[in-house]
């Protein structure tokens, strides 16, 4: 059986070893998934491996995952060890050499700075992240700095097409700066006003609508929360006033509705990535209606 | 001036007068230079006042150019730390400071990548350590613990009674270069340590091939290739244990190829020396044991996922363990399915999942005591089970698992039982990286006796994040 199977294994890999016509892109989140279809369109073939309602902390080396990866020419994922119990898994299960590393590999945690990268790396403190909060998507500057990283390795990978990405950069640069300024007028209500997170996700937005965090339902990352800490969040919540309990359209919302009954802070759930909620279709979609959600419970 | 006074009036006058002139004289001269000199004093006190103010002016302008200086400094200042706390990329943060309204943000192309230390540690490999101890209770003595129909394999049925040290181990991994990547385990059970696993991958072949060489567990099945320390159980399943002595794994090579397709096919073959059992006393010139495996999966929605395998390993020994010498064809089915309300298994889901193993064997068994008789050792035997885990959240999970043997009638072994194990277990995890489990065991491993069995067990691991493998 062994001396039939390995010229079989052979022959399977020259057919696959065929050019393909169209760049593969392999997204780990659905925010590099979007961002690639503003860059790209219908020049590649893009792969999103989890959606806005998965804990991509805790994604699973699923099968259909490696087949995807698989066939990649490129992978767009978080980086700063996001992935870390999932994607150097799928790497090395999908024997594909080409986005192992070099051009094929793509972190965007590495085109930008992290907040937040501890002095001190203690599993004693949750699962913490050496590399810095990695949950950056809800910057728009940084999304931006990424953005044009992306079209210039996309350009690289597929040169060919390099015109169409440059071009495609460019006009979404020019939206994007001009939806900056729309947010930021539309915001600016909200900044210095107090919130209560249910998982440490939202430095990001906090910087740049000045947001004031003033507690973390989930102590420690990765942790659930004791209930001493729990009553610890009703005091603060009665004394502080914040305006609203946020958490991601992932998180269960047991913590964030138990908070809330107790103190009258409305609980609500942000998309926090593409797909979040109906209305963020696309990265556009996802700052409006983060911000719309936030002045409604502000309100 | 006063000189030249003097000197006329000395010049004019007699001697007797000489001196009352002398003196009117000065006086007279003294007074007209006095005034002189006060109307110069002036001009010049008056010139130095304007210097003073002059200078005065100059002193306030420098000042209050120092203070805008300083301000600007500060103002400076501000922006760095602005910068430092947004740690944004430079013209963005620039543009954003001071006009964020009308400047178009301008980004660099590909940012240079963060600095990293470099220093000897930063070249340190991936650690991971598993730490896992256990209390056990049997209602049978575990030396008195036989199976129906098969042999006791050394490391297999149930251990010595009350706590002990399960396996830990320590995990080294990291890439080697460019084209390698490395790992090691090292374990430690009760009374010895070990390389469980010392292989070396490689990361650049094209079209999806991966070769591996060295020591590692068989991919054959679906726990085979899975540490214990992962199991949702306390012990290996009764066909892993009386099969493959808990978990095939060897000196050797394989080949890997994962297709380029929406369904996950992943084919492989192994080469293996055949020093463990079931393949023992390196036959075939040292190739004692050859495998060959095909996986497969896929999801279905977004709230199932599926993984199924067949696998053959081709085993021959020498004075086996279980004193067969001869050749075993060991076939392998498994199948896993996976459901979680978005796939979000750590969060809540169920799981299912079983194996079967059949064994055919063609030989000879010898008996350790009477090792000049041998007789012929033909048939088959083949065990199964069939677990299924529910999560309830993050933090508590509890599953059943029943274990099948079947027993072949007639040979060495001959039995009419078929030996067979129900368990139970509940676990509950602080975090990703702790765990405590209760299991209990009721197990009819032959046909008079039976032992109930309860594990308490602790998993931890330490150091690098763990994969969550499917």
């Amino acid at each position: 059986m062994k001396k039939i199977s390995i010229p079989l294994l052979l022959i399977a890999g020259l057919i696959s070893s065929q050019a393909h016509a169209k760049l593969n892109v392999f997204a780990c989140e659905p925010e590099w998934g979007s961002m690639l279809q503003e860059l790209a369109g219908d020049k590649i073939t893009i792969d999103v491996g989890t959606t806005a309602l998965q804990d991509v902390h805790q994604i699973e080396a699923k099968p259909s995952l490696i087949a995807k990866v698989r066939r990649a020419n490129l992978i767009v994922c978080t980086g700063a060890d996001l992935e870390v119990g999932w994607l150097p898994m799928l790497i090395r299960q999908s024997g594909n050499a080409s986005i192992a590393s070099g051009p094929g590999n793509f972190m965007a945690a590495n085109q930008i700075i992290t907040l937040e990268k501890p002095t001190q790396v203690d599993r004693a403190n949750g699962d913490v992240h050496p590399m810095g909060n990695p949950h950056f998507q809800m910057d728009p500057y940084r999304l931006l700095t990424i953005a044009k990283a992306l079209a210039a390795r996309l350009a690289t990978l597929d040169s060919s097409n390099a015109a169409i990405y440059q071009q495609n950069f460019s006009s979404f640069s020019t939206r994007w700066n001009a939806a900056i300024k729309r947010w930021d007028v539309k915001a600016a209500p909200l900044k210095g006003q107090k919130i209560i997170v249910q998982h440490n996700s939202w430095i990001y937005l906090n910087k740049w609508l000045g947001l004031q965090q003033i507690g973390t339902l989930e102590s420690k990352p990765g942790v659930p929360p004791s209930s001493a800490h729990l009553a610890g969040m009703v005091n603060i919540a009665k004394t502080e006033h914040p305006f609203a309990i946020i958490r991601a359209a992932y998180q269960d919302p047991k913590a964030s509705n138990w908070l809330a009954e107790r103190t009258d802070v409305p609980a609500i759930a942000l998309p926090f990535t593409v797909g979040g909620d109906a209305q963020a279709k696309d990265l556009f979609g996802l700052f409006d209606s983060t911000i719309d959600k936030l002045l409604g419970a502000a309100k | 001036m006063l000189c030249y006074h003097v000197t006329l009036l000395n010049h004019y006058s007699g001697v007797t007068m000489k001196k009352t002139l002398l003196f009117l004289s000065i006086m007279a001269t003294l007074s007209g230079t006095v005034q002189a000199d006060q109307q110069a004093d002036q001009a010049r006190i008056a010139a130095l006042e304007a210097r003073i103010k002059a200078l005065e002016t100059n002193a306030e302008l420098l000042q209050a150019q120092a203070a805008q200086a300083t301000a600007a400094a500060e103002q400076a200042r501000v922006a760095i730390e602005e910068l430092k706390t947004m740690q944004m990329d430079n013209t963005a943060a620039t543009a954003t400071a001071t006009e964020p309204t009308d400047v178009v943000v301008e980004v660099p192309v590909e940012t240079v990548a963060v600095q990293t230390e470099s220093n000897a540690n930063a070249f340190n490999p991936a650690i991971s350590i598993i730490l896992n101890g256990s209390y056990q209770y049997h209602s049978l003595n575990p030396e008195d613990y036989y199976v129906a129909g098969f042999a006791s394999i050394e490391g297999t049925g149930p251990e010595t009674q009350g706590f002990s040290l399960g396996e830990s181990e320590i995990t080294f991994s990291s890439n080697i270069d460019d084209k390698f990547y490395g790992q090691v385990t090292l374990s430690f059970s009760d009374e010895e340590a070990g390389v469980e696993e010392a292989y070396i991958d490689t990361t650049k072949l094209p079209n999806g091939f991966t070769l591996r060489a060295g020591r590692f567990y068989s991919d054959i099945g679906y726990l085979n290739s899975r540490h214990a320390h992962t199991d949702y159980f306390f012990d290996r399943p009764d066909a892993y244990q009386s099969f493959l002595a808990n978990q095939y794994g060897d000196d050797g090579v394989q080949i890997k190829w994962v297709a380029p397709t929406d369904l996950y096919i992943e084919l492989g073959a192994e080469l293996f020396a055949g020093t463990n059992f079931p393949a023992q006393g390196r036959a075939n010139n040292g190739i004692g044991a050859q495998t060959v495996f095909a996986h497969f999966g896929g999801d279905v929605g977004i709230n199932n996922s599926w993984l199924a395998g067949v696998s053959l390993l081709n085993a021959d020994s020498i004075d086996g363990e279980d004193g067969f010498t001869g050749n075993s064809k060991l076939y392998i089915a498994d199948a896993t399915w996976k459901w979680a309300p978005q796939g979000n298994f750590k969060d809540g889901g169920f799981l299912l999942q079983a194996e079967y193993i059949f064994d055919d064997r063609n030989g000879e068994y010898t008996n350790a005591d009477t090792p000049i008789f041998s007789e012929p050792w033909n048939g088959n035997t083949s065990g199964a089970y069939i677990q299924g885990v529910y999560r309830f959240n993050k933090q508590w999970e509890t599953g059943y698992r029943f274990d099948q043997l079947w027993a072949d009638k007639e040979g060495p072994y001959a039995s009419d039982y078929n030996p067979y194990r129900n368990s139970v277990m509940v676990s509950w995890h602080n975090s990703e990286f702790s765990l405590f489990r209760l299991q209990y065991s009721l197990d009819q491993p032959n046909e008079t006796e039976t032992d109930n069995a309860i594990y308490l067990q602790y998993i931890t691991s330490l150091g690098a994040h763990g994969a969550h493998q499917f």
